[in-house]
């Protein structure tokens, strides 16, 4: 049942400004600040979603994402791989036995201006290429047209669409315009079956931003309280160093705790942070700062 | 009616902009009768990594640069010098110099930007080469920059060993993180505010002030840097120098000269130093 969305808080920019800023001041040092990046890296969707992957540039990113690094000892895999459906069984077919998981986005991503027929097969055909994670986006038209009704369903569909995959929700928070409506959106989705609410596409500025998230958190804590089900939070697009990664773990330590601090219940969805991530941890094992030369690109 | 004299504060010049140290941390600079001049920027390795991004992102569009621009900047570098050299000559006198040799510095100075100036479209005729191989191919070597540079400034001559440094690194496509004379780094960051409204594209040019001590050994081992320039003498600081650098083969140059005044201080092979050289083979006939 779509939830009564008139009785949501609403959300003063300025103040959820000051909140965050309060999140980017914490002091995070030497053996909490490797542990924060070996978290962060592990709970990264290595993606790539662009006209020209080829089946090669995606096996080569499966292999980044089992092995990311050639000499650092005691680094985690990253958590998923988020392909197009068209790539997902050849990550599936790379990833084979390593326990990270195959994401693929659908639903006519990234407009998602399509009809919920051709949203279905697509979603069904990820999930029958072998995809453990289907990335959906809302339609944004309809829902800044008040036809919520039609979001709420349409998520639901697919839900069901997915069997036994789990669904993030992208909102697509940057044509959203502002955070009251994104609490808005975050209701629906968690109402609707979403087991992750994700921020953005990526094909949109602003992506995600540490406003918005904050407001997805909070709507995660009272959707917690109210029904004691634990949703996922994935921050995706513009998140591309690990010093922006740590004050996100800051956050999401701060607002939901410390069970939330896992690749169960939140991603990065993100191309360059495992590099970043990389480098650092390098730097704090050598004392050396590092260049991006000496990184794979994929 | 009496006034206070304002005074300015010396900032640090990364990306083009004036930070304060991100440490927040000074040093006082005195006159020879030990009364204070000004506080200094002391610099972290934070602040130098910093700059290190900031000049990579604004390495590549200065390489492309066209030579005639290049040396236009460097020329622009001049006029604004002249236009201020009052202020240089009494920033010096402070510093500890003489009005006569403060006078022949900031004019060596500027004499020496003219000089690089003019180099910019003729040094790569100078040392590019066609070379004769004996098969079907037409091959000829030509100059890059070499990227990255971060400079360890002369000691003594504050603004003079600065130019010096500054100039032929620049003139080549290369950007770089210069630390100032620990001393006498007054007119390091007047001069930042030369470069400031002389065309220079923010990040091709970044001065720190602070302690050779704590900063040599990031200057020489960050990987993204492709040369480490030290001017100076101590045999330990070049051995840490040396060291250090062999993790990414960094380019190493040192100048152990002390004066910065003579003939033999502009050369294009200062230029040529700061290159990578490009063969390249191309076939003739197939």
């Amino acid at each position: 049942m779509i939830p009564n969305l008139n009785n949501l808080p609403t959300y003063d920019t300025v103040g959820v400004n000051e909140r965050v800023k309060r999140f980017c001041t914490r002091s995070i040092k030497k053996s909490s600040k490797v542990e924060g990046l070996k978290l962060a890296l592990n709970m990264i969707d290595l993606t790539t979603l662009e006209g020209k992957d080829t089946k090669g540039k995606v096996q080569q990113l499966c292999y980044k994402a089992m092995h990311p690094h050639d000499t650092l000892q005691n680094i985690p895999t990253v958590a998923a791989i988020c392909v197009y459906p068209s790539h997902v069984s050849t990550a599936k077919k790379a990833l084979h036995g390593s326990g990270i998981q195959v994401a693929s986005v659908a639903t006519a991503f990234p407009s998602g201006q399509s009809n919920l027929e051709i949203k279905l097969d697509d979603t069904k055909f990820a999930v029958d290429q072998g995809a453990d994670e289907i990335d959906m986006v809302i339609s944004r038209g309809q829902f800044l047209a008040g036809d919520y009704q039609f979001v709420f369903d349409e998520i639901a569909a697919i839900k069901e669409a997915c069997g036994k995959a789990h669904l993030k929700v992208i909102l697509e928070t940057g044509e959203l315009d502002t955070l009251d409506n994104v609490r808005k959106a975050s209701e629906i989705a968690m109402y609707a079956g979403a087991d992750f609410i994700k921020t953005s596409t990526g094909k949109i500025h602003p992506a995600a931003t540490m406003q918005v998230t904050y407001v997805m958190l909070d709507a995660i804590k009272d959707f917690y309280l109210k029904t004691g089900k634990m949703i996922g939070m994935k921050p995706a697009g513009g998140i591309s160093n690990s010093k922006l990664a740590l004050h996100y773990l800051v956050m999401l330590n701060e607002v939901l705790g410390e069970k939330w601090m896992n690749k169960e219940y939140f991603r990065f969805g993100a191309s360059s942070l495992a590099n970043d991530v990389l480098m650092q941890l390098v730097k704090a094992e050598t004392g050396i700062y590092q260049s991006i030369n000496y990184f794979s690109n994929d | 009616m009496s006034r206070l004299d304002i005074h300015k504060t010396y900032k640090l010049y990364i990306g083009g902009k004036f930070p304060r140290t991100e440490s927040g941390r000074y040093y006082a600079v005195n006159d020879n009768k030990g009364k204070l001049i000004a506080n200094m920027c002391l610099a972290t390795r934070k602040d130098f990594r910093n700059a290190v991004v900031i000049a990579r992102k604004a390495q590549n569009s200065w390489a492309n640069t066209t030579a005639l621009n290049k040396g236009q900047i460097l020329y622009r570098i001049a006029e604004m010098l002249e236009g201020r050299k009052e202020q240089f000559i009494a920033e010096l006198i402070v510093q500890g110099e003489t009005k006569i040799t403060a006078q022949k510095e900031i004019e060596a100075a500027i004499d020496r930007l003219v000089y690089y100036a003019g180099w910019s479209d003729k040094y790569q005729q100078l040392f590019s080469t066609v070379n004769p191989v004996s098969s079907n191919h037409f091959n000829f070597s030509s100059l890059e920059p070499v990227g990255i540079i971060s400079i360890i400034a002369p000691e003594k001559q504050g603004l003079l060993g600065l130019v010096s440094m500054i100039a032929p690194a620049i003139v080549g496509g290369n950007t770089i993180i210069v630390l100032a004379s620990e001393s006498k780094p007054l007119s390091a960051i007047s001069f930042a505010e030369v470069l400031n409204s002389s065309d220079v594209p923010g990040g091709v040019v970044n001065i720190l002030t602070g302690k050779k001590e704590e900063l040599i050994s990031h200057m020489a081992s960050h990987m993204d840097v492709n040369t480490i320039v030290y001017c100076g003498k101590d045999e330990k600081d070049m051995k840490t120098i040396s060291e250090l650098a062999s993790n990414n083969v960094k380019r190493v140059i040192f100048y152990k000269k002390t004066n910065w005044d003579s003939d033999e201080s502009q050369s294009p092979y200062f230029i040529e130093k700061t290159q990578e050289v490009k063969t390249t083979w191309h076939p003739t006939q197939v």
